[in-house]
């Protein structure tokens, strides 16, 4: 018995030996690399299909072979004799037919794809050749020739890799000093010489990514609901994808009095806010959303003024829908809302819609009003629309400083995918989406990582500071800006202005060049502000890249953003404290009602100081979560169900591996020593004397 | 199959002295006392050496390397010494406990030999030795990867295990032959054993250079077992003994 004892007593010194070197890590900095950007791509979950990638839990680990050529395939997928790889891929063969081949690989482990413009196709879209398909206006009740692209194929350039289901991981790599470790590591030790395999120790990779959801979002949200009710410490495992609109209006509307706003009759002024590409949170979206949100602002820029002093009769409402590309989950909810009397106005106070769409690749200088010919069957609404056209078409010709700029007429099209379906979808109300393209996009890279200030064009001469490029006219500026007079223009006159304030209104292009500039050396756009605007205590306003992608966690930077400048484009200085500021009910001049406060820290003046003050605008953010999830309806059919799914830790690192002989040699050893042992120890009392 | 690294250095460097313990000292309590006070003394004495270490590491310019390389050289030959004065002040501890036990025993003799807590003593202070060298490379050695890509050799974790084998058994040697030495106040001796543990230290300074380390430690391993064989009472007669009785 004390034998045991004494024997378990060694064995939990042992072991609590164990713990106590847990971080003594120099061994460990000998053998990892630790890679620190990662970008991976993660695991979305939809009513009925799950899409994304997603590692074992305990990462997936396989030896490197960068892809380069057509026999590095091969090597990959047959004839490598030390499966599973890592591929690193270089861009020209991120396509679908190899990931398709990946994907029914098992010698494949994981993808680390390289991002750059080096060998980059001519088009690249990830997303599908049909949009939205299933939750626009479109289906079998209602134009059911034009439902599922069967009259238009609006992304034909479409690979739909985004939307497939990988059960390993895939990462992207931006960072090209990262990528040059992994070459050189990838060089030392897996080259192949002479078209014999490379010898141990080979250089291997090691992804972790591991999603917690699965299969779709009524099962996770199932089993977030089992255990938010019976788990004390409730693990939940997919969030529902959820953000903000944000919208204004030229007169300010009642924001507590919910439901039929009396004598208010609305022109709506939309467009999207967000974007997505393959990878989580990359999407700069130029083409395909800021060309839509810049030329947005530069309109309600340019009119505001003139609808403070002259007003028309309706009242002009501008909205920045959130989450349009995972089945228009802002404009759904805001129509919801609508319909339930649960929003400051109602579907009878809205007279019409105007969307802008991807406006930033006017090749020939001409624009495309796009409307819905199932809803012009009905007289009135044809009425409607053409007086909507019409409007505008004047201004294409009073905007003849480039007598090459036309508007033209899409007919007999379905509507691109747009928020304007949704609200078709509730009342047929008379509308127009303002695009660049005809029958298919001209946006060669639609929610891609390539859809970047280089995909529209925007270039500047060279010699420029970073400061003369803020302030520089690009051409792509001057064409947003002409966008985006004709828009305000024929707002005013739809919302019933009068002519002779028309000329006043236009808009400025060095204000949209202050928004779209961009960082030439890495090619990304960068929104910037000419005033910076920054609310206490520390969110701070200078992105130096866009983050357009819904997430379902805090509110990104895009969305404070454009509310920070409606603000200040729309909003009025007011002379309160800032204690008033954040409590401005108090004060009988100001109504918390109609208005929302913001107290700003101001521009820096010369020596550094900044005055902050208070501003009162009419600028509101409304929530943007799917009625799905409202009504607990997780299998809907009419609304969004995207969720995103939960994990714990996202990295990467690199290593090398040993050959499989020398790892089995070592408890071979062991044999040798332990054979001896019991012999001798047996005889002891023979050797020694006591 | 990174397990199998595990396992395998787990073993080599921990089979025998494992077995050692199993089969020699597990049934006796006393022993199983006297070996883990031993593993304590280890550990105090590294724990005294290693503040040494530390304090000299930050008093001193981290960015020069040839001075951490003098610094990590001085606290290895500080941290020899000071295990040594530790074994000597348990030397006699357990002569003081040796008269202690003799006075409380029926037959006015003690339990235990001092030849027998020699080889307990020196067990303990290997095993010890051999856990803090061994663990956190173990650790490590359970993750997919191995050491390499940095440019160091690919044989790190056998090598180590190996090397923490031969200190676990040249403790227990030194240990037999040091209170031997203390015993017969043969200072010799001590000083035999202190500069050959020095030795040895300095050898395991060469590594990476793995056949400068680990070839001339297994030869002062071999000749320290037949030093302990001889020094703790056996003969070529007894080992004739042992072959030709097989049971």
């Amino acid at each position: 018995m004390t034998d045991l004892i004494s024997i378990n007593c060694v064995k939990l010194l042992i072991s609590a030996l164990f713990y106590t070197c847990v971080l003594c890590s120099s061994v460990e900095q000998k053998i990892y690399v630790v890679l620190n950007e990662t970008v991976p791509c993660v695991r979305l979950l939809n009513a009925t299909h799950q899409i994304g990638c997603q590692s074992s839990i305990s990462g997936d680990t396989g030896v490197l072979h960068v892809l380069e050529t057509e026999s590095d395939l091969d090597w990959i997928l047959s004839s490598g004799p030390h499966p599973p790889y890592m591929v690193i891929m270089e861009t020209a063969f991120f396509n679908r037919s190899v990931m398709m081949r990946m994907k029914n690989s098992s010698r494949v482990a994981g993808v680390a794809v390289i991002i750059s413009k080096t060998g980059l196709a001519d088009n690249f879209s990830p997303h599908t050749t049909c949009p939205n398909q299933n939750t626009g206006v479109y289906s079998e009740s209602y134009g059911s020739d034009l439902a599922n692209c069967n009259g238009t194929v609006w992304n034909p350039l479409g690979n739909g890799l985004s939307y497939e289901d990988f059960s390993f991981p895939v990462f992207a790599l931006k960072d090209e000093n990262q990528t040059q470790v992994l070459r050189k590591c990838y060089e030392d030790h897996n080259q192949r010489v002479n078209g014999s395999a490379p010898q141990y120790p080979l250089c291997a990779m090691q992804l972790f990514s591991h999603m917690h959801a699965v299969t779709d979002t009524v099962t996770c949200m199932r089993r977030t609901d089992l255990q938010n009710r019976f788990s004390i410490n409730p693990e939940v495992l997919c969030d529902p994808l959820s953000d903000f609109n944000v919208w204004t209006s030229t007169r300010p509307l009642n924001n507590s009095a919910k439901g039929h706003a009396a004598d208010e009759s609305v022109v709506i002024a939309a467009t999207r806010l967000d974007g997505r590409s393959f990878f989580w949170e990359q999407a700069p979206a130029a083409e395909g959303t800021v060309s839509g949100i810049v030329t947005l602002l530069a309109t309600i820029q340019a009119l505001y003024p003139v609808t403070q002093e002259a007003p028309p009769p309706r009242n002009i409402f501008f909205s920045f829908f959130q989450g349009e590309a995972f089945d228009y989950i802002g404009s759904s909810k805001m129509v919801y809302d609508m319909e339930k009397n649960d929003f400051v106005i109602d579907m009878n106070n809205v007279h019409s819609m105007l969307e802008i769409g991807q406006v930033g690749l006017r090749s020939g200088r001409s624009l495309w009003m796009h409307s819905d010919p199932v809803s012009r069957q009905n007289k009135s609404v044809d009425t409607e629309v053409s007086e909507e056209e019409g409007k505008l078409s004047l201004f294409s010709h009073a905007l003849s400083r480039s007598p090459s700029f036309t508007l033209s007429l899409s007919l007999s099209q379905p509507l691109p995918p747009s928020s304007f379906q949704r609200f078709l979808r509730a009342r047929r109300i008379p509308g127009l989406v303002l695009a660049d393209h005809n029958t298919s996009f001209t946006n060669r890279y639609y929610e891609s990582m390539y859809d970047d200030a280089e995909n529209l064009n925007v270039t500047y001469p060279p010699g420029l500071t970073p400061d003369e490029q803020l302030v520089y006219e690009t051409d792509a500026a001057k064409s947003l800006a002409e966008v985006a007079t004709l828009v305000a223009r024929s707002l005013y006159l739809q919302a019933g202005g009068e002519e002779k304030n028309l000329n006043n209104i236009t808009a400025d292009p060095k204000i949209v060049s202050h928004m779209t500039s961009t960082n030439t050396h890495t090619h990304t756009l960068t929104l910037t502000l000419s005033l910076s605007l920054s609310l206490s205590p520390s969110l701070s306003l200078s992105l130096s890249h866009t983050h357009r992608h819904m997430t379902s966690s805090h509110t990104p930077p895009v969305t404070r953003f454009v509310q920070y400048i409606l603000a200040n484009l729309t909003g009025t200085v007011t002379n309160l404290t800032e204690s008033q500021c954040q409590n401005p009910s108090e004060l009988s001049t100001e109504n918390k009602d109609l208005f929302s406060y913001f107290w700003v820290s101001g521009p820096a003046s010369v020596n550094g100081t900044r005055e902050p003050f208070c501003v009162r605008a009419s600028v509101r953010l409304s929530k943007a979560v799917s009625p799905a999830f409202e009504l607990l309806e997780y299998g809907s059919r009419n609304y969004s169900t995207w969720t995103e799914s939960r994990w714990k830790s996202i990295r990467a690192r690199i290593f090398l591996v040993a050959s499989r002989e020398l790892e089995v040699m070592q408890p071979a050893l062991v044999e040798l020593t332990e054979t001896k042992q019991k012999n001798i120890s047996a005889k002891t009392e023979i050797m020694f004397i006591k | 199959m990174t397990l199998a690294v595990f396992f395998g250095c787990a073993f080599i460097a921990f089979g025998p002295s494992f077995a050692l313990f199993v089969f020699t000292i597990a049934r006796e309590p006393l022993r199983v006392i006297i070996l883990i006070a031993g593993a304590f003394f280890w550990l105090l004495s590294l724990l005294l050496s290693s503040l040494v270490w530390f304090i000299a590491i930050k008093a001193s310019n981290s960015q020069d390397p040839s001075l951490q390389r003098g610094l990590l050289i001085f606290g290895v030959f500080f941290s020899v010494l000071l295990q040594e004065v530790f074994r000597f002040a348990y030397y006699r501890l357990l002569r003081k406990a040796n008269e202690g036990l003799a006075a409380i025993s029926d037959d006015d003799s003690s339990a235990i030999s001092v030849r027998q807590m020699a080889y307990v003593a020196g067990l303990g202070f290997g095993i010890m030795s051999g856990a803090f060298s061994m663990i956190n490379v173990l650790s490590d050695s359970l993750g997919p990867g191995t050491v390499g890509i940095f440019g160091d050799s690919q044989y790190y974790f056998i090598t180590a295990a190996l090397m923490t084998l031969a200190l676990t058994l040249l403790h227990t040697f030194w240990g037999v032959v040091f209170f031997e030495g203390c015993e017969k106040s043969r200072w010799w001796v001590i000083a035999a054993v202190v500069s050959l543990h020095l030795l040895v230290a300095g050898l395991s300074l060469l590594n990476p250079l793995y056949e400068g380390s680990l070839p001339p430690v297994y030869v002062i391993t071999l000749l320290m077992g037949v030093w302990a064989f001889f020094s703790s009472g056996g003969s070529l007669h007894s080992l004739s003994a042992l072959c030709t009785r097989k049971t």
